[in-house]
């Protein structure tokens, strides 16, 4: 009995989430008993690596049909079975919390969603909290029941390595058939998807126009960081529909949330105000924002937008 | 074509969010309620707009109790033909998906429709447990679904961008943004919703495993730290040195 962990590994490639995802399911199994078993479905030449995080062993399945959250369900489960997992555990990202489910209900598993705390045992129960309220409040939940799937909130706990390499051996499972078929994909290349961003600088009305978007694209690119917007500002196509956070948007907890001519309205703060350190520009002295804000800087943007990328530009350079 | 949208109530985005009972409940003094903003704008209004391409009808169901029929009468002020009401306490999403996927089991539906997430507890979960009691393909967070009647084609939002699916035969689907425009009901559906049908049926006994023992609010905010606009390095230093967040 033990851990299954899913890592993720788009095109064949482990990223942050996977090693947070690992990690996490070495932590949980400390408290919970067993091993830890990643599951890496798809090709992946550094499964191995996931032993740095915690991974006891890795199971590798030959996947490279489309995604289809009920092939994934199937492979998820008979792996499971076959180590024999008393929990579940993968991210709460678009795939995870597709899959995740449909996993639950198959294994007649308790499921909590976006936790954000490592679980404890509670008798034969487990407890482990979640955000609700889009961020307002924790839940704190009791699973009962032998098994349990998790799905973890992104940058909630960094991976840590704790061990070295680990064993890779490769599973053939039963896969249905499917009637969903991938056409296409379109993915923005080379940027940090913004759920999954450690830095995020994100700008609202206060830009008076599209045209004026070069400063905060100038200032994500300094730092690296993913570029985010304000719902009007995605409702009137200023800016794509993705970058739009908040409370019907994406909710994010990067490291680091810079705003510039966002008010700081209640639904936008609720998908942003997890974030650790909060950065507000705004003329307004009196902005919401600023209540829910780190560090404040009360001027026009037009002026301090430019000369914050430069701040950042002499830091990297010293 | 038979389409069937699940609805859920929540409280409204700028309730105050508070707990009662030893932090076991939450405060519904004073607190509005509305539909979720998926449910609404997105799930049900694009199967409106399915309905008026192809024929067919448009149920919207819910699990709770009588105190969510005002939210139920809303969703036939937009356009909705008839209601159903599983009437038991939504104790967790798998009470939830049970019971809709028993009812939506009997009904043959071309496709059930949820939200991407209820705004409160932000679970994401009944459409994935719906879809797979039924042994349907679940297309989530759809931002685009076209049908023509055999075939649907969907984009749905995957991180950092899009993928373009195709799917054949019946599937549950979770809205997200961009699927359809919010409509605003006018007085003719206001006043029409008074009269179609909202059957309440009998909810199925469902164990759940999971429950809340607590809840608790996250830690405040310090207060904010005002910087001087002329003195950026300033700024970079303190989230270098003092936030330690590059
Ligand atoms: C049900 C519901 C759900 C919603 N969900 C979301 C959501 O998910 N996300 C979201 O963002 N909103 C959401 N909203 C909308 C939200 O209520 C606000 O209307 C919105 O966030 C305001 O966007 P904004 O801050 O860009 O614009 P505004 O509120 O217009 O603020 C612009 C700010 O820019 C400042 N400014 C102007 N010029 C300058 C300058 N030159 N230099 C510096 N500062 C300047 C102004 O002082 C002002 O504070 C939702 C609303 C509802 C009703
Ligand atoms: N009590 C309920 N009754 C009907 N549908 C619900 C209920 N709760 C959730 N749903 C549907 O499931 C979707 C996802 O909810 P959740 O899994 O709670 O995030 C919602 O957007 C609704 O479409």
């Amino acid at each position: 009995m033990g851990v299954l962990v899913v890592a993720e590994s788009p095109k064949g490639q482990l990223k942050k989430a996977a090693f947070e995802a690992v990690h996490y399911a070495y932590l949980s199994a400390k408290n919970l008993g067993g091993e830890v078993i990643a599951l890496v479905i798809g090709e992946s030449s550094d499964a191995g690596q996931l032993g740095t995080y915690g991974a006891n062993k890795v199971v590798r399945v030959d996947y490279n049909g489309g995604f289809d959250s009920g092939v994934m369900c199937s492979i998820i489960t008979q792996v499971a079975e076959h180590v024999g997992a008393h929990s579940v555990i993968l991210n709460h990202s678009s795939t995870g919390k597709s899959v995740a489910s449909r996993v639950a209900v198959r294994l007649d598993a308790g499921l909590v969603s976006q936790v954000n705390s490592v679980p404890t045992k509670d008798g034969d129960a487990i407890l482990v909290s979640k955000p609700v309220f889009s961020g307002k409040a924790i839940a704190h939940c009791k699973i009962e029941g032998p098994k349990r799937v998790l799905t973890l909130m992104g940058n909630a706990l960094p991976p840590a390595e704790v061990g070295s390499t680990c064993p890779v051996e490769l599973v053939s499972v039963d896969v249905p058939t499917s009637n969903v078929e991938v056409i296409e994909q379109k993915t923005v290349e080379g940027v940090v998807p913004l759920p999954e961003a450690e830095l995020v600088v994100s700008a609202g009305r206060g830009m008076k126009d599209p045209g004026n978007w070069s400063i905060i694209e100038e200032l994500a690119n300094t730092i690296g960081a993913t570029t985010a917007c304000s719902r009007p500002v995605a409702d009137t196509g200023w800016r794509p529909h993705h970058e739009h956070v908040g409370q019907t948007g994406v909710a994010i907890r990067p490291n680091l949330y810079i705003a510039a001519g966002i008010s700081g309205a209640i639904q936008h703060l609720a998908g942003v105000n997890s974030s650790k350190c909060i950065v507000v520009i705004n003329k307004d002295p009196e902005a919401p924002f600023f209540k829910a804000a780190d560090y404040g800087v009360c001027a026009d943007l037009f002026d301090v937008v430019p000369k914050l990328t430069e701040a950042f530009r002499k830091a990297q350079g010293a | 074509m038979k389409l069937l949208v699940c609805i859920s109530k929540t409280p409204d985005t700028t309730a105050k969010i508070a707990f009662t009972d030893g932090a076991t409940k939450f405060d519904e003094a004073g607190v509005q309620f509305i539909l979720n903003p998926y449910d609404e704008w997105y799930a049900l209004v694009r199967a409106l707009e399915l309905k008026e391409q192809h024929g067919g009808t448009v149920t919207v169901i819910n699990v709770g109790g009588s105190a969510n029929d005002a939210v139920i009468r809303k969703a036939l002020a937009i356009g909705a033909d008839d209601a159903v009401r599983i009437d038991t306490v939504a104790a967790s999403s798998s009470v939830v998906a049970s019971n809709i996927a028993s009812y939506a089991g009997e009904n043959n539906y071309d496709i059930v429709f949820t939200g991407k997430e209820t705004i409160d507890y932000n679970g994401s979960e009944v459409g994935g447990m719906i879809a797979e009691h039924m042994g349907l393909p679940y297309i989530s967070y759809a931002s685009h679904l076209d049908h023509d009647g055999s075939k649907a084609t969907v984009t749905r939002d995957i991180e950092g961008g899009v993928e373009v699916v195709s799917v054949t035969g019946p599937f549950v689907l979770s809205a997200a943004k961009g699927l359809a425009e919010q409509r605003i009901p006018n007085m003719r559906g206001i006043m029409m919703a008074k009269r179609k049908p909202l059957e309440v049926v009998k909810a199925k006994e469902t164990e759940s495993a999971v429950s809340v023992v607590s809840y608790s609010l996250p830690e405040e905010k310090q207060g904010v730290k005002m910087i001087d606009p002329d003195n950026m390095d300033e700024l970079v230093r303190l989230l270098k040195e003092e936030a330690k967040v590059l």
